[in-house]
């Protein structure tokens, strides 16, 4: 379809705010008289609090309060508020009740499919290096810091299980009582008869693959503010992606009614799932809570945030792929251990998901998933961009590209002979392909890397310097259903000249979505951009419920939404003009900020007429408004690939990226130039988790040995190569406009990509990433090569 | 123990006491609010906190205010015109989509107007060695030289033979 405001590269609306410095993010609010919360962190990855002490610490003049496990949940009752204690304090709730989960996912009905409670906001067990035994509110930071090191705390150290198969191992102990050989969860699916497929292939091949851990680094850390509004409700201004669901976390955390809690999220500096999960903000309320309702500021520091926040789960796998002669596979079968660190967060979600958004993209006739989730005595895993999908396809397209080697097949063709066709109704999910340019996206990379005249040219290369080429393919999917609800709120308001606000439950979090809303609006109403006022705070006492910012869904769920809030505006506008014009609205248009004939154009009425007449008409006044949730319960799935060449110096093991291109089919692109930048982002972000990202630990203790930017190599300007970003775009029959989703989907297959660049170079596969250099050179002079 | 200071920012001048322990960092955030410098680690890896002191572009986290004594320091509120039209480098950026999230977007852009204000010559290399003080995961940088090039058109060499160029 023609469209004159989606499909352009407009401006983000927040641009000029973010050029200019006038972006307020949370550490740019503040009360006055804030104080500042500070967090006792365990120095041990396995320990009981025998005793803990925190008399000097109360003694040192600035200090407001200290809290230790054994106050919370009494913090509720503080005598320090009085009418708090009758309002909150309704019911005896027991410390066990007050365990909850930090995942953000939308609550569920049905208990059994809610996350895993399994934490307090202050704990007695520590269950990793940096878990949060006891907190100071204190006048000034330094007074804070300070009463830290007065806290004494003795500790029984118990045995730092730092890895799956320590905790795994018969005798180890428990992190959590209530999960037998620590396991959190287990199970996957089987899709047909995975004996009976090998029976019949002709190959059966097999390969294991390893993933690590890394870390979000987004450049805002985590950071909050909460006080006791003077109707006696908490109030967090909170750097987050999904507002409503720390109202109700927080006040789950604090066994209050989840009404009594209001969060403010202003713009924020990045989240890439780390904030779809809830970390400070129930501290931070108990903190403020704990000196009657003053206000208190817990901003972590980059040091803290890189361990006490969530990381991305390593993981390890198990492939074993029957194969016929002529490239078809028959079935897969996938195992895989998923390290979850201390914590729930999202847990075996990531496995599942990831697992889940694998079964689109080559369909067999057995598939079989045995994923198991395990606690570790490591950071707590959650949330990361791709929730599961760059381990599993780090694996799996590293896996099939050695099955085309083995076979001496092409690795493209390999992959084109399973890949999935429109009409494929996946088994479990009954999610429906409704378009899929993925051949199309292959065809195309192929082309922008010049594959077939390189891949001739690198043939028998025997230098210090070897080229080579490398691509992997992968499935996503456009939201969560049918797992979770899909529900999104959007208001739209018209002003007397005609503009509008527009105002969402969905978050910006720097992908750009309030500008592509903004569009979607623009484009049924007729307006210019400048006439679409997209606010941009989200406050739970005023804003559309909406679950937020996270599994790719905003342009496609939230977008739906939009798309009919606007399309109301129109009615109503149009309904209005009939009013008063006697032309049937079903005859009318809008364009232009006019109300024209569908069929001539010709104007009928000036838009701000109409919206004036709404206004102050003293008979028929009644100001458009439209104010919708949408329930979306349907899902598009997107496609993609990425083609990358590489140079390997072979006497240093460095791999520098030559070219690398991404090609997505996800939909109609509503903005080619933010599409563009979603898809360099996380192609930088997976250039990391390839080559040189990796949170490392101390293996006896547990210790971070490198929580900060200087030693957790983040790419650089100076790393980066150019990253080509190309679409091939197909409507969705689904998504409004014809969208599917993108924000996650860049990071999923450059990894895989890169690591069969390098098998090609070097002829040496490298199944664990990243490939740093030294384990590049390590590696090339175990295969002889050096 | 305090010592007073005076600077001026953005053309505006201050005098006034500050802790010795504070960053220029805390005192043009806290005391000033001057907040589109932003902390993102304290300690002088990512470039978020950047601001122009005479000219050239500092970490303010790990400067001490008391050094600031005399200086002149530019903010990014101090980019655009009075008027609020936006510097050259401000439009590039947003034009070329060099912004998401836009926290390591004020570092950015102030040290690019540094590098444009400067009237000297670069090869693209040496854009890229200018700005690898500053972190951002948003965008893979990608845009962000685009931007920062197209702020110094006219000043950036691509030939080969130019005496900026080091390959």
């Amino acid at each position: 379809m023609a469209y004159t405001v989606v499909g352009q590269s407009v401006s983000r609306v927040d641009a000029v705010a973010k050029v200019t410095g006038k972006a307020k993010y949370t550490d740019d609010f503040s009360e006055r008289d804030m104080l500042i919360g500070k967090v006792l962190h365990s120095p041990y990855a396995h320990a009981i609090v025998k005793s803990i002490d925190v008399s000097k610490a109360k003694a040192l003049p600035g200090v407001e309060a200290v809290l230790t496990y054994k106050d919370l949940p009494e913090i509720r009752y503080a005598t320090a508020m009085p009418g708090v204690i009758e309002a909150i304090a309704t019911d005896e709730v027991s410390v066990a009740e007050l365990k909850y989960g930090t995942a953000g996912h939308p609550f569920s009905l049905d208990s059994s499919h809610r996350d895993k409670e399994d934490r307090h906001i202050l704990t007695q067990k520590a269950r990793f290096v940096g878990d949060n035994i006891a907190a100071v509110v204190a006048t000034d930071a330094l007074i804070a810091a300070k009463a830290l090191k007065l806290i004494e705390v003795e500790y029984e150290v118990l045995e730092a299980l730092t890895s799956t198969e320590a905790a795994l191992k018969e005798g180890a102990p428990l992190i959590h009582d209530d999960c037998e050989r620590n396991i959190l969860a287990s199970g996957g699916y089987e899709i047909g008869n995975i004996e009976e497929a090998f029976k019949d292939s002709d190959h059966v091949i097999e390969g294991e693959y390893e993933t690590s851990i890394v870390q979000h680094c987004h450049l805002e850390n985590q950071v909050s503010h909460a006080y006791v509004d003077s109707d006696r409700r908490i109030v967090i201004m909170t750097s987050t992606q999904i507002p409503h669901i720390v109202r109700r976390i927080v006040a789950q955390s604090l066994g209050i009614s989840w009404g009594r809690v209001r969060v403010i999220k202003p713009y924020v500096g990045g989240g890439f799932g780390n904030k779809q999960d809830v970390t400070i903000e129930p501290l931070n309320a108990a903190m403020s809570l704990a000196v009657g309702g003053r206000p208190v500021k817990l901003e972590l520091s980059r040091e803290e945030a890189m361990i006490d926040t969530r990381t991305r789960h390593a993981f390890k796998f198990k492939i074993k792929t029957g194969i016929n002669q002529d490239g078809k596979i028959n079935g897969i079968h996938i195992s895989a251990v998923s390290n979850t660190g201390a914590y729930a967060s999202h847990g075996h979600s990531i496995a599942s998901s990831g697992g889940g958004k694998f079964r689109y993209l080559y369909p067999t006739k057995a598939l079989k998933y045995d994923p198991i989730t395990v606690y570790t005595n490591l950071p707590v895993a959650g949330a990361m961009r791709g929730y599961g999908t760059p381990q599993i396809f780090f694996a799996f397209e590293s896996h099939i590209e050695d099955i085309a080697k083995k076979l001496n097949m092409d690795p493209i063709e390999i992959r084109k002979k399973n890949l999935v066709e429109v009409g494929f109704v996946e088994p479990l999910s009954k999610n429906k392909i409704m378009s899929c340019a993925i051949r199309e996206c292959i065809d195309k990379g192929r082309e922008l890397i010049k594959w077939d005249a390189k891949k001739a040219l690198y043939k028998k290369q025997s230098g210090d310097k070897r080229r080579g080429l490398g691509m992997a393919c992968f499935s996503y999917a456009s939201g969560t259903y049918p797992v979770a609800l899909e529900l999104a709120g959007v208001r739209i308001v018209m002003n007397q000249d005609g503009s509008v606000q527009l105002q969402l439950g969905a978050t910006e979090i720097g992908q750009g979505s309030d500008t592509v809303f903004a569009q979607m609006v623009a484009e049924i109403l007729g307006l210019p951009m400048y006439m679409v006022h997209v606010i941009s705070t989200q406050d739970t006492d005023i804003t559309p419920f909406d679950t937020g910012s996270y599994a790719s869904r905003q342009t496609y769920v939230t977008g739906m939404a939009v798309e009919k809030a606007a399309l109301e505006i129109k009615q109503k506008v149009l309904g209005f003009c009939h009013s008063m014009t006697d032309t049937p609205a079903h005859l009318l248009d809008l364009k232009d900020q006019w109300i024209v004939f569908k069929e001539s154009g010709e104007k009928v009425q000036a838009l701000e007429v109409v919206a004036m007449q709404s206004y102050y008409d003293r008979v028929h006044a009644q100001p458009i408004t439209s104010d919708v949730s949408n329930n979306a319960r349907i899902n598009a799935i997107p496609f993609g690939v990425t083609f990358a060449e590489v140079e390997v110096d072979i006497k240093t093991g460095k791999i520098k990226i030559l070219e690398i291109y991404n090609v997505h089919d996800s939909g109609k692109i509503v903005n080619p130039l933010l599409a563009e930048g979603q898809v360099h982002g996380g192609v930088s972000m997976a250039i990391g988790y390839a080559l040189s990202e990796q949170l490392l630990f101390d293996e006896a203790t547990g210790k971070p040995l490198n929580n900060n930017l200087l030693d957790y190599k983040l790419p650089t300007i100076m790393d980066t190569p150019k990253i080509g970003a190309a679409f091939v775009e197909k409507e969705d029959p689904t998504g409004p406009f014809g969208v599917k989703s993108l924000g996650e989907p860049p990071i999923v297959s450059p990894a895989p990509a890169i690591r069969n660049a390098v098998l090609d170079a070097t002829n040496v596969a490298f199944n664990r990433i990243p490939m740093t250099p030294q384990r590049v050179f390590e590696k090339l002079k175990e295969a002889g090569t050096i | 123990m305090f010592k007073r200071i005076a600077f001026t920012v953005n053309g505006k001048a201050y005098n006034f006491e500050v802790d010795v322990r504070e960053s220029l960092l805390d005192v043009l955030r806290n005391h000033l609010g001057f907040t589109g410098a932003k902390q993102g680690c304290s300690v002088g890896e990512c470039g978020a906190c950047s601001v122009l002191i005479d000219g050239t572009p500092y970490d303010t986290c790990i400067y001490l205010a008391v050094w600031a004594d005399g200086k002149e320091i530019r903010t990014i509120e101090g980019v655009a015109a009075k008027n609020g039209e936006l510097s050259d480098v401000q439009k590039a950026f947003v034009e070329e989509g060099a912004v998401q999230c836009g926290f390591c977007t004020p570092g950015l852009v102030l040290t690019t107007t540094a590098m444009a204000e400067s009237g000297k010559e670069f090869t693209q290399d040496e854009v890229k060695r200018e700005l690898s003080g500053h972190l951002c995961r948003c965008t893979g940088y990608q845009n962000i030289l685009k931007a920062a090039e197209k702020s110094l058109e006219g000043h950036v060499c691509t030939c080969v033979d130019s005496p900026h160029y080091k390959g």
